[in-house]
């Protein structure tokens, strides 16, 4: 097939990438939205098997085979409550990809160089468009063919591209699986950082500058390396640092930063899909980042850099007692309330409580009540996490609001049920201007009548902060498993 | 050390501060408790009880004041209680220390110290020690019991085979802790429940409880704020005091009870409801005057009285309401007087520590080491009261052009601005970059600009599937590695092999895992 085929079909295939983000704006063309990816991808991918310049077509179907099914494993098996570290190590996976794939152009452009080197011809081209010699064209690829015509500036250009690409690269990686290791538990979700902290980073980013330089000037492919492993260093020391609390944003970022390093890629290789689809990622990576970080009122800044800042003052102290509470004095509330309101968190997808909660909530609509769910954005630890855990559990998602709708509604509210969350319902964030929280948007939730606090055990949340909601009159904690104490409750609901 | 509870002296009161189950939580803390023999017996707690908790009963007051380092009392002491008040001796009670100067110089000169539990600052960590407020909770459900006791009808509404019912009608003057337990107790018994009070901001309170509020239309500058003065409603305005009796001079016809419970901080009760309302009252109608000690809200409440006008309106003035449910206060007020002990003994080995620089401690402290210390100085946190709501203005139609004339010319001006920075950069690199990167550079800028806008519109709930989406299209980076992998250089191919492999985990698992996801929403 012709060049100008596979760009056509590019272009299709980036239409339908833009039509696949743009339509998951609503929960029904959303559904529409995947096969639009699904279909874009796959033009893509057979569009420049059958294109012209590539080898081993078999090999590659085998291996997007193999691929596929491994994939198909991981994504059939997962349960839903570990979406946020398959995520985050998918991201992990494109980010090695883009570091292999920028290598390798490395590596090409050395063997162009020194073949025309060998053939007596000028390398890079003095002009573009320079006719590539005969044993170029016939034993590399078409990439090959394409770096024989670039002119120096062109290549300084490429050069440029390929190291922001393999630098991405890196940083994607180690960093998508530091944060996999945080989100699944294998890593101590707690900030930290090696001695030196942030200095480190300043020095390892330095370091990669100046190689950069080297790199340019032509020092050879192993600054190239040395840069890898910075990449590697500063994304791995990067995310390290940042608490648990910040991991929606952190997985949001890394997804924004795989995209950058795509497009990276595509500038390198010349091919408009990888820089359009690269784009597209990184933009949304970086805006989900912002609505995050807003939604948390932290600057981006500082969750990038890693850990609360240090408080300002000293924090209020809490005073009082954590009331508990059991089961039945929790069905009774229920069986008497009129408004009910969940506040699901963290604690809920770690204890797959989602199925006893969406059966809770049955019986108490059947019953007439009003029962409806306060999300926050930053519930869980992946943006809209709470939301697909409900949608699993089969919640209606119009009775999951989020904070802006239901916040007015809490004075209203006769009984809030809290699963789970901590930092997301802290009053100090209002009360408090020394909490390391204060002025993130929080769920008023102790305006209602009563509230249940669902917690394992009397320890602070994520961010280790006191939460004062705890300590309130109206407040009751509802020790347990969240899993337990609901299934406890739903007996009891008549 | 020990504390104690003397038998109250005062007439009528049948309340004790502290209770068998109280005493516990006292002991817990490191005190032996002690306590006047039948000091318990008028709310229901037998001499036997208390001994079952531990708790050792002595003969006489005298024994008992002498025994105790710490005495923990209701009513104001007598001036024969405060004159056995000896050095270092720490006497806990209502003082109500503005109008008993007289007892608070005698306390100081036998050197007590005197935390007056009336004078708990209404903070909220101080909630569980605010007598004030426990005790105005049982006060509003008993005044609401007292009425109905008096009233002659249903309080709720009926068609029964015999005739119907009309439902009664309740009014609550002043929706403070007392005001609210009357409405939620009225309301639940089935009257029709109206409350009024000079705070607009406890109208959503009101509305809670399930009664409805008496609205009042005034200018919104002249209306008193609450949060002021501690979450008391202060003095008003002669003009809003006119506005406001000419409104219940309008209802009071319609009215069969009516409670009062507004109160002003160390003054007389403000008339609210005056001969003139009353005359107009139906007969049998009952008013309960919560206010009566301080010289009662109605025009007509005689103090500890119950009288019964010419024109059959029964106006009950008791100031006992809390001692008429004395188990129930008394457990409360233990609580209270339990959870004030609890600061003040911050190790929990019974001992006291008066730390003067509490908010709450030094708040409630009216005599210390020889002092007197009150008033006490503002506390450091302010009074939690709803504030008042900055209703928004009502815009005239030129002031809002103008100000949309204004976010229009921001958001230009704002737009260019960026459209200026950004045109000059992408024709900053248009000038040494050839133009074989421009051509892609376009691709690029179009992308990114496209990406902004797309992303903007996604629904909130969808963030984790975009992510998932995002995630799989970015494995495109598939496409180099496809291009890569027949190359005759046997790393390429190793390499561009393992970049295809990965990436395409990457597509099946994030399209697969998206698609899970979507299936799962659904409408109710």
């Amino acid at each position: 097939m012709d060049f100008g085929f596979t760009i056509a079909a590019y272009a299709v295939a980036g239409v339908l990438f833009i039509l696949s983000l743009g339509g998951l704006s609503g929960q029904e063309s959303a559904k529409r939205a995947v096969w639009y990816g699904i279909v874009g991808m796959g033009i893509a991918i057979v569009a420049t098997i059958a294109g012209p310049g590539q080898g081993l077509a078999a090999l590659s179907i085998i291996l997007i085979g193999l691929g596929g099914a491994v994939g198909y494993q991981l994504a059939t098996k997962v349960q839903m409550t570990q979406m946020p570290e398959l995520v985050a190590i998918m991201h992990s996976l494109v980010g090695l990809a883009a570091v292999f794939v920028g290598f390798n152009a490395e590596i090409e452009l050395g063997r162009v160089a020194a073949t025309m080197l060998a053939a007596d011809l000028p390398f890079p081209a003095l002009e573009y468009g320079q006719k590539v010699p005969a044993i170029v064209a016939a034993e590399f690829g078409t990439f090959a063919n394409l770096l024989a015509k670039k002119t120096a500036v062109e290549v300084g250009i490429l050069r440029v591209e390929l190291v922001l690409g393999v630098w991405i690269g890196a940083v994607t990686f180690t960093g998508s699986v530091v944060a996999y290791g945080k989100l699944a538990g294998k890593v101590d979700s707690a900030a930290k950082k090696l001695p030196g902290g942030h200095m480190l980073n300043i020095a390892a980013a330095g370091g990669s500058l100046l190689l950069t330089a080297m790199y340019l000037g032509g020092a050879g492919t192993w600054t190239l390396v040395i840069l890898t492993l910075l990449g590697l260093f500063i994304g791995y020391h990067l995310i390290m640092g940042i608490g648990g609390a910040d991991m929606p944003v952190v997985v949001s970022m890394l997804n924004s930063y795989s995209g950058w390093a795509a497009a990276a890629i595509g500038f390198s290789l010349g091919n408009d899909l990888l820089i359009v689809v690269g784009a597209l990622v990184g933009s949304s990576g970086a805006i989900l980042s912002y609505i995050m970080c807003k939604a948390m009122n932290r600057s981006f800044v500082s969750v990038i850099l890693g850990g609360f800042g240090g408080p300002a003052g000293e924090q209020m102290a809490v005073e009082g007692e954590q009331v508990a509470i059991d089961a039945d004095g929790v069905a009774t509330a229920l069986n008497e309330a009129d408004s009910v309101v969940i506040i699901p968190g963290y604690g809920m997808a770690v204890a797959q409580a989602q199925q006893g909660v969406a059966e809770l909530t049955r019986k108490l609509r059947a019953q007439g009540k009003n029962v409806r769910f306060a999300i926050h954005p930053v519930a869980g630890r992946l943006p809209g996490h709470m939301n697909v855990l409900l949608a699993e559990a089969k919640v209606p998602y119009d009775i999951v609001l989020e904070m802006d709708e239901i916040n007015d509604d809490f004075p209203t509210t006769d009984v809030a049920i809290v699963i789970g969350s901590n930092d997301i319902v802290n009053p100090a964030a209002q009360d408090d201007p020394n909490s390391p929280i204060a002025g993130m948007p929080v769920l008023e939730c102790w305006k209602a009548k009563q509230v249940f606090v669902s917690k394992r055990g009397q320890g602070t949340g994520y961010s280790g902060i006191e939460n004062p909601l705890f300590f309130k009159d109206n407040t009751r904690m509802f020790y347990g498993d969240a899993k337990a104490s609901i299934d406890k409750l739903i007996p009891m609901i008549d | 050390m020990k504390i104690g509870a003397p038998k109250e002296i005062f007439e009528g009161e049948s309340r004790v501060a502290i209770t068998p189950d109280s005493a516990k939580a006292l002991q817990k803390l490191g005190y032996d408790v002690v306590i006047e023999s039948k000091a318990g017996e008028a709310a229901g707690f037998s001499d036997a009880a208390y001994k079952q908790a531990d708790v050792e009963v002595v003969k006489t007051a005298a024994a008992l004041f002498k025994a105790a380092d710490v005495v923990a009392k209701v009513r104001p002491p007598s001036d024969a209680e405060a004159k056995r008040l000896t050095k270092g001796q720490t006497l806990i009670s209502f003082f109500y220390p503005a109008a008993n100067e007289a007892l608070m110089e005698l306390a100081k000169s036998k050197g007590a110290n005197v935390i007056a539990m009336d004078m708990v600052p209404r903070i909220s960590r101080a909630q569980k020690m605010d007598a004030l407020s426990s005790m105005a909770n049982i006060a509003g459900y008993r005044a609401v019991i007292e009425a109905g006791n008096n009233f002659g009808r249903f309080f709720t509404g009926q068609v029964t085979a015999a005739g119907k019912v009309p439902p009664a009608k309740v009014l609550v003057v002043g929706a403070g802790v007392a005001g609210l337990a009357a409405i939620g107790t009225s309301t639940s018994l089935g009257a029709i429940t109206y409350a009024f009070d000079v705070r607009p901001e406890v109208a959503e309170q009101i509305e809670s409880m399930g009664a409805e509020f008496v609205f009042l239309e005034f200018e919104d500058s002249e209306l008193p704020d609450g949060a002021e003065t501690g979450g008391y409603a202060p003095p008003s305005s002669p003009e809003f005091q006119a506005k406001q009796l000419e409104k219940f001079r309008e209802i009071a016809p319609d009215m069969d009870i009516v409670i009062t419970t507004a109160l002003i901080p160390n003054r007389a009760a403000p008339i609210l409801w005056t001969k003139d309302m009353v005359e107009m009252m139906k007969p049998g109608s009952v008013i309960v005057d919560l206010a009566a000690e301080k010289g009662g809200n109605c025009e007509l409440t005689k103090m500890d009285e119950r009288v019964v006008t010419d024109n059959g309106v029964i106006i009950i003035g008791y100031t006992d309401f809390p001692s008429r449910m004395a188990t129930q206060a008394s457990t409360l007020y233990g609580n209270n007087i339990r959870h004030m002990m609890t600061d003040l003994t911050p190790e929990k080995d019974g001992q006291v520590v008066h730390n003067m620089e509490d908010d709450v401690i030094r708040g409630a402290t009216v005599t210390f080491e020889g002092d007197i210390t009150f008033p006490p100085p503002p506390p450091k946190v302010a009074a939690i009261a709803v504030q008042k709501k900055e209703k928004p203005k009502e815009l005239t139609p030129e002031e809002r052009r103008a100000q949309e004339m204004a976010a229009f010319q921001a958001q230009t001006k704002q737009q260019v601005t960026l459209l200026a920075v950004g045109g000059a950069l992408v024709l900053g690199v248009g000038l040494i970059a050839p133009a074989s990167f421009m051509q892609h550079f376009i691709v690029f800028i179009l992308s990114v600009f496209i990406g902004f806008q797309v992303i903007w519109n996604v629904a909130h709930s969808l963030h984790t599937p975009l992510m998932a989406v995002t995630n799989a299209i970015s494995s495109i980076v598939i496409l180099g590695a496809l291009i890569q992998i027949g190359s005759s250089s046997v790393i390429i191919t190793i390499l561009a092999a393992l970049g295809v492999f990965m990436a395409s985990i990457n597509i099946f698992g994030g399209f697969l895992v998206t698609r899970r996801m979507l299936a799962m929403f659904q409408k109710s």
